[in-house]
């Protein structure tokens, strides 16, 4: 695996792969010392152009731990902020060499550009509307601990998932680990034609209690001035996650950050079924193995010149 | 154009096609002081003329494209009347129509005769202008339309943004009565458009980006025509992209409108599934690459003559406005000088249109703004596209005629290649390796 760009990049053993891997870190975080030296030595660049808390958190403690040298680049108060383009800001980081750069970006397949512009190893950790592949990787080994399979599982999706890139990842991965999967929100916020992944699609939550596992998304405020729903309240009586409609043996999940009182009602959120808390602890180990797998697992790139093997130039007259 | 001598060559043993004048058949095509003087038969003794050596090529009558981007005034660092005209006679044409969306737009008399005065300097094919229906492209007063008529304008278009008001339109369409002028339309409701980047469907879906809705085209589309119908004016809807918008167009007909419509070579070769690739450079333009259904009413559209011309919206782009996520690039790919060869390559060779249909929709942009079709019927001006259908060809990623390097067909193997044009009378183009007989 040379980049993490999107799920759909990953086939089922792919994912396992990563995920086992974060179950080994997740033994060396309950050690005293919870470092590793896997990545002494080498630079990795956290290059933000979305505010972010735990995405960004995770990713710079995942390197750290892995004894990375970490440079985090924010877009507000870099060169970014005075109209640098993305080309041109790759080139500038192309000079640290740096081993990865994980991007987050407000526009789809930035994080493509970025493994085009550079040598480092890409991970997109998010782009605009369509992908978050490292969020769907942590949602799965957070379930896999609960449910060990997701074979045949049924997983709804509810909310706004036309803006949600989660919601796009999490519908490839859920599927790809063979479970079945329902979008389910208000009808402007279902994009047109999403049924054609494979999906079902509800306008209501009426059936909810065939699922297994409620993956509620954020609803932005901003989403009632657009009319995608009439109101919050509107929106909150039709699609919110409460108590009488989430069951006894349902799971219940979130990317974060939650609208209390919208999306998820209060009590549900600090529910036992709630697997909100284990998704961010997930989020450092499955972050740590992706950039294990991404720089470590593969075969190691020599770490100076010095370690380069001799390599005799070609003769002259002799072809190439 | 700039003023030269006019051609005195013969193609030789050429297979020669126009389909509209009904010729189809191997001739010397004998071009006099840029007339065609003759179509004779092969081996005819002629004196004084350069030789052609046509043999196995074909000779069509050249093309003429109702909607290019010349980007001047303002943004010449895309294109300008030399570059843009060159592109147009590398890609066999012997006419092109300006669109006014430019910096600023053209909007008054001045602003045409400005750059008529241009095209006379620095033009290598005959090059009309359009200016704008309202003033600045601002949607809400008219321009001058009598005065901008007389300063020579083609005709009247906002291109690149459609006219949102009504009433706007409707004086518009009131006023051609006294000065004329086609209007051509850009179709699509703001409104639904939105933020939309590209066609909005399962591909859009997957892909986490806006998307502009076919009925955002086909909905004003309808109210455009009704507006024409209703005031007896003359409309040009430009770029069709969606099955609905060739149903719309094909009722409005029907209903006896003034109405007549072209097709891009991308709307007609793509779909919204190039869009995987998340390639702006190549596969981002307004209106979107849209579904193959869709494709193929274009296609049916082409076929049964509701959509009369091929138009290529040649849009230039500088790299760096390209270069960049796909949300943020530019909107627009260039086309003239690949439109022939893709069209021959992914409608003719497999059957789905034939070559004549195809010539002819190639021609059928000059109509619509009362200009006259190109012909290699005798006794007119010569304009001729003279063509080697079996030359197979990779676009480049750069080496264009053209400015900018935006084009759809980057990458793409063609067959079928335009070797030398003939425009307004004058030889516009010659391929570089295309090498040619001297004269006995």
């Amino acid at each position: 695996m040379k980049h993490l760009l999107a799920i759909k990049d990953l086939d089922r053993e792919g994912i396992e792969a990563i995920l086992d891997r974060a179950e080994s870190f997740a033994e060396v975080g309950r050690r005293d010392i919870k470092k590793v030296p896997t990545l002494r030595g080498r630079t990795v660049v956290s290059l933000f152009y979305e505010s972010s808390t735990r995405t960004s958190a995770s990713f710079e403690l995942a390197a750290k731990r892995l004894s990375a040298d970490l440079i985090s680049l924010k877009a507000a108060g870099s060169s970014v902020d005075k109209g640098e383009s993305l080309k041109d800001t790759c080139a500038t980081l192309s000079a640290y060499d740096p081993a990865a750069i994980v991007i987050r970006h407000p526009y789809a397949g930035a994080a493509q550009l970025v493994a085009d512009w550079s040598e480092a190893a890409v991970v997109n950790a998010g782009d605009g509307k369509h992908e978050h592949p490292s969020q769907a990787l942590l949602d799965l080994f957070t379930l896999r601990r609960r449910l060990d399979s997701l074979e045949g599982k049924r997983i709804w999706i509810v909310g706004d998932v036309l803006h949600s890139r989660v919601a796009r990842s999490n519908l490839v991965a859920f599927q790809a680990m063979g479970a079945e999967v329902t979008v389910c929100g208000p009808p402007a916020l279902i994009p047109r034609g999403i049924e054609q992944l494979g999906c079902e699609v509800s306008y209501s939550l009426e059936r909810l209690g065939e699922a297994d596992v409620v993956y509620a998304l954020r609803l932005q405020r901003e989403r009632m001035a657009e009319s995608f729903v009439p109101s919050i309240r509107e929106y909150a009586a039709h699609f919110q996650i409460d108590s009488r409609r989430l069951g006894p043996r349902q799971l219940l999940m979130h990317p974060g950050p939650v609208n209390r009182g919208v999306e998820l009602s209060g009590e549900v959120i600090d529910s036992p079924q709630s697997l909100m808390t284990e998704q961010v602890a997930s989020g450092l180990v499955v972050r740590m193995a992706i950039l294990y797998e991404l720089l470590a697992a593969g075969p190691q790139r020599p770490v100076s010149a010095a370690d380069e093997p001799e390599q005799s130039p070609t003769p002259i007259g002799q072809p190439a | 154009m700039r003023s030269g001598e006019g051609a005195d060559l013969v193609l030789r043993g050429a297979g020669v096609l126009d389909p509209v004048a009904g010729i189809d058949g191997t001739y010397d095509i004998v071009v006099r002081s840029g007339r065609i003087a003759e179509l004779a038969a092969p081996g005819a003794s002629v004196d004084g003329l350069e030789e052609v050596e046509a043999e196995g090529l074909h000779a069509f009558p050249a093309f003429f494209d109702p909607h290019v981007h010349l980007r001047t005034p303002g943004q010449e660092h895309k294109e300008d009347v030399e570059t843009g005209s060159r592109a147009a006679a590398a890609g066999g044409y012997c006419g092109i129509l300006a669109m006014a969306n430019t910096e600023p737009p053209v909007s008054t008399p001045g602003d045409v005769e400005a750059l008529r005065e241009a095209a006379r300097e620095a033009a290598s094919i005959p090059v009309g202008f359009l200016a704008t229906v309202t003033r600045g492209m601002e949607g809400e007063e008219l321009t001058e339309m009598g005065a901008i008529r007389e300063a020579g304008a083609a005709g009247f278009s906002d291109d690149g943004l459609p006219i949102r008001s009504a009433r706007v339109l409707r004086r518009a369409l009131q006023y051609q009565h006294l000065c004329g002028g086609t209007i051509a339309l850009h179709e699509e409701d703001p409104e639904l458009s939105g933020d939309g980047v590209m066609h909005e469907g399962p591909v859009s879906a997957e892909l986490g980006l806006a998307g502009i809705p076919s009925v955002s085209e086909s909905t004003m589309i309808a109210r455009d025509a009704a507006l024409a119908g209703y005031e007896g004016g003359r409309i040009h809807v430009q770029h069709l992209s969606a099955a609905e918008s060739v149903e719309a167009v094909r009722a409005a007909k029907a209903a006896g409108v003034r109405i007549s419509a072209e097709a891009s070579p991308h709307h007609l070769c793509l779909t919204d599934e190039e869009l995987r690739s998340l390639d702006p450079r190549r596969f981002k333009m307004n209106p979107p690459l849209r579904t193959e259904a869709d494709r193929q009413a274009l296609i049916a559209g082409l076929r049964d003559g509701t959509i009369e011309c091929v138009a290529t919206d040649h849009a230039p782009h500088a790299l760096e406005e390209k270069e960049v996520p796909f949300e943020q690039a530019a909107m627009g790919v260039t086309g003239l000088e690949t439109a022939f060869a893709a069209l021959h390559t992914e409608l003719v060779l497999p059957g789905t249109i034939d070559l004549g249909l195809l010539i002819e929709r190639l021609t059928g942009g000059a109509a619509p703004f009362d200009l006259d079709r190109p012909t290699l019927a005798p006794g007119n001006e010569a304009n001729i596209a003279l063509c080697d259908l079996s030359a197979k060809w990779t676009v480049g990623e750069e080496g264009y005629e053209s400015r900018s390097q935006n084009s759809w067909c980057a990458g793409r193997e063609l067959t079928g290649r335009v070797l030398m044009t003939v425009a307004g009378g004058q030889v516009a183009y010659r391929l570089r390796s295309f090498s040619l007989g001297v004269a006995a």
